[in-house]
């Protein structure tokens, strides 16, 4: 029996190894300590603050998140900024409603209840102001990219001199971690580039760490709850898998007959 | 199966049981006679049983928050990620439940062929197993399109094409597929309107499944027919049922950890980019429960043979009933086929290895060495092996190894540690 299950241990590790082999990056990703791994990890509130504001005042000129809402801003989970953080974070936005009782379209600022506002209107305009390339919707990055967020945080500090040789297009960037290493977003980082209302200085790295946290919880924006909840089911299903061990045991003993 | 009739306490009881005899089939899945030397790889038929109800109960939940429409699928989804109360958590057991259900049928499939499950009297009972296994490759594919990420629509374009290979009709076949010339709207409608049947044409072939096997009963780890009831074998309530559920609690735990700790891993990250039919993703990988046959299908250079030898791979299963001329059931007692059982399994595991690297070079060549060994093991080596294996002894029955009455007992209980 101890056999029995060692197998079916083996066999799964098998198949995570499979899949593990076929996503494997062929250049080590940078590794950094994230706080929202492990059995209990959680997001670090301030870390997520500060990543929203470089997501606002970096990333978010080019790459719209269309899928999260300003109210996501003040839930339990995420950033947790107080509601009426939140509220003056989506009257900053413009967003065009209606129609309106004459049929026509208006512009108000934004409300808790909006999704993010877009920088372009469409796929097609963020082409046309990217030299062709459309920047990615930020909502679910994180998990559209193998490697996730240690990839993400990799390349945005992975830009480098291209190596002789390498002649790149114009407004072609040079990133080691890049599949091709080509990448048409210049380096969005730079030192002191944000200035962090709690004095955490702004380097590259804690940038990168910060706003790559801030894309890990848009992605995922219910981690912290099904980290608590994994925890009180597996808790729950151990203690509940002996006392039916027992029961197991205590019954079978009524014949002759191994279990 | 019990050999006393049943007879209902209450007069009621009596008067329904008398028109509808469903306390007489209560007490007859109760009592029925179960073979007491199962070991745990039996208790994956429960397991799959609980599989299957899982997925239809998240499945309805998340059919009513689901769209199936091709630009707002993706979106859908991700309401049920955010927006939908427990959502996240419906949706993920739904996916790793694949996953798990396909865990659990390929451990199921693998105990039956070690110990010889379907052979007589148990054929119907493995062809029916076939068939579900069929229709859970089919619902699981289509199941995978349903998001409308970018793996969902390639993949989809990559398999419906497949029907391209057959001669003449094969371009219609697959328009007919498509329901255009495309995979698009139309296809995404019609995948999930049948994503959303199979599991029920599942449910009642599992029915036929566990009706076919109350008729000779369980086959049991040494293999030899036993009396039923007899003291070789236990009532299912309580003694089977006690154990299956021990032993889906462990399986849980396990499927736990997956939906509550690592729920993406067993899926593809290109998923969570909204399907784009202008831009073909890098390398177009089936789920892992279908890389074995992903990896014949490529082996052979021709498309239309690469099909053939790909439904072959899974139809040849059918006829191994026929093509196992051995009489002896459990690898307990074939020492040669015990060494063949193995090597089948390591290549399976090889194929699905290769079947997720792309299809050149070292890769092309082992899945052609190991394609060329799934046959030649059923087809040659199970056949030829029947007539020229010398088998062990069988013991007459359960009772004499379990109560260590006879000199075979400890080599027997060696033997089964082993597997």
């Amino acid at each position: 029996m101890k056999i029995t299950f060692k197998t079916v241990y083996l066999v799964i590790f098998l198949l995570a190894g499979t899949f593990q082999v076929n996503t494997a990056e062929k250049i080590d990703l940078l590794k950094t300590d994230w706080s929202f791994k492990g059995l209990t990890g959680k997001f670090d509130r301030g870390s997520l603050q500060r990543g929203y504001q470089v997501y606002t005042e970096v990333c978010a000129s080019c790459h719209s998140m269309k899928y999260v809402s300003y109210r996501n801003l003040a839930e339990s989970g995420g950033p947790e900024f107080t509601e009426e953080q939140a509220k003056a974070i989506a009257a900053s936005f413009e967003i065009t409603d209606g129609p309106n009782s004459d049929g026509e379209m208006f512009i108000r600022p934004a409300k808790l209840s909006d999704k993010f506002v877009m920088p372009y209107e469409n796929i097609k305009a963020a082409q046309a102001a990217n030299g062709g390339a459309y920047p990615p919707d930020m909502s679910v990055l994180a998990k559209a990219r193998s490697g996730g967020v240690d990839y993400i945080y990799s390349l945005l500090l992975g830009y480098e001199d291209a190596p002789t040789g390498v002649i790149l297009d114009d407004g072609v960037y040079y990133n080691k971690y890049m599949y091709g290493n080509n990448i048409k977003m210049a380096e969005p980082l730079s030192d002191g580039l944000v200035e962090y209302s709690d004095g955490t200085i702004a380097s590259k790295e804690q940038m990168a760490k910060d706003v790559t946290t801030f894309l890990m919880w848009a992605a995922e924006p219910h981690l912290e709850s099904r980290h608590k909840m994994g925890f009180k089911a597996i808790l729950y299903l151990i203690i509940l898998t002996i006392l039916v061990y027992f029961s197991m045991k205590k019954i079978w003993s009524r014949i002759e007959s191994e279990v | 199966m019990s050999d006393h009739e049943y007879v209902p306490k209450s007069k009621f009881g009596k008067w329904f049981n008398d028109r509808l005899p469903l306390l007489s089939l209560a007490s007859h899945l109760t009592d029925y006679p179960t073979p007491k030397n199962l070991n745990y790889w039996w208790t994956f038929g429960g397991i799959l049983t609980f599989c299957l109800i899982t997925q239809i109960v998240t499945g309805l939940t998340l059919a009513m928050h689901y769209i199936a429409h091709a630009d707002l699928a993706f979106e859908s989804v991700e309401h049920i990620m955010r927006d939908v109360n427990y959502g996240w958590l419906i949706r993920y057991i739904h996916s790793n439940g694949a996953s798990m259900f396909f865990l659990a049928v390929y451990i199921h499939i693998f105990r039956s062929l070690f110990y010889g499950s379907y052979k007589s009297p148990r054929e119907i009972i493995w062809i029916i197993g076939i068939i579900i296994y069929l229709l859970m490759m089919a619902a699981a594919f289509m199941g995978y399109v349903l998001p409308w990420g970018q793996m969902s629509f390639w993949g989809a374009t990559v398999i419906t094409n497949l029907f391209s290979a057959i001669p003449l009709v094969g371009v219609g076949i697959v328009e007919w597929l498509w329901g255009g010339y495309s995979v698009d709207n139309p296809t995404l409608t019609r995948f999930f309107t049948l994503h959303y049947l199979i599991p029920f044409l599942i449910l009642g072939l599992v029915v036929l499944h566990i009706w076919a096997l109350h008729v000779p009963g369980n086959n049991n780890p040494i293999g030899i027919d036993v009396k039923k009831p007899s003291k070789d074998t236990v009532p299912f309530h309580p003694y089977i049922v006690i154990k299956d559920a021990f032993a889906l609690l462990m399986f849980m735990i396990i499927f736990a950890f997956f939906v509550f700790y690592s729920p993406n891993i067993l899926g593809h990250a290109d998923n969570y980019i909204e399907a784009n039919p202008m831009v073909t993703p890098a390398h177009i990988v089936p789920e892992w429960y279908l890389l074995p046959f992903y990896a014949i299908l490529r082996s052979v250079p021709d498309k239309l043979m690469g099909v053939i030898a790909m439904l072959s791979a899974i139809l040849i299963l059918a006829a191994l009933p026929w093509l196992d001329t051995s009489k002896i059931r459990s690898a307990v007692f074939r020492p040669l086929y015990r060494q063949f059982y193995w090597i089948l399994v390591v290549d399976v595991l090889i194929l699905g290895y290769v079947g997720a690297m792309p299809a050149e070079g070292l890769y092309l060549l082992i899945a052609r060495v190991a394609t060329a060994y799934y046959f030649i093991h059923f087809l040659i080596i199970l056949p030829v092996l029947g007539f020229k294996e010398k088998t062990i002894p069988l013991p007459l029955s359960i009772t004499e190894p379990v109560l260590g009455g006879s000199p075979m007992a400890s080599a027997i209980k060696k033997k089964e540690s082993l597997n």
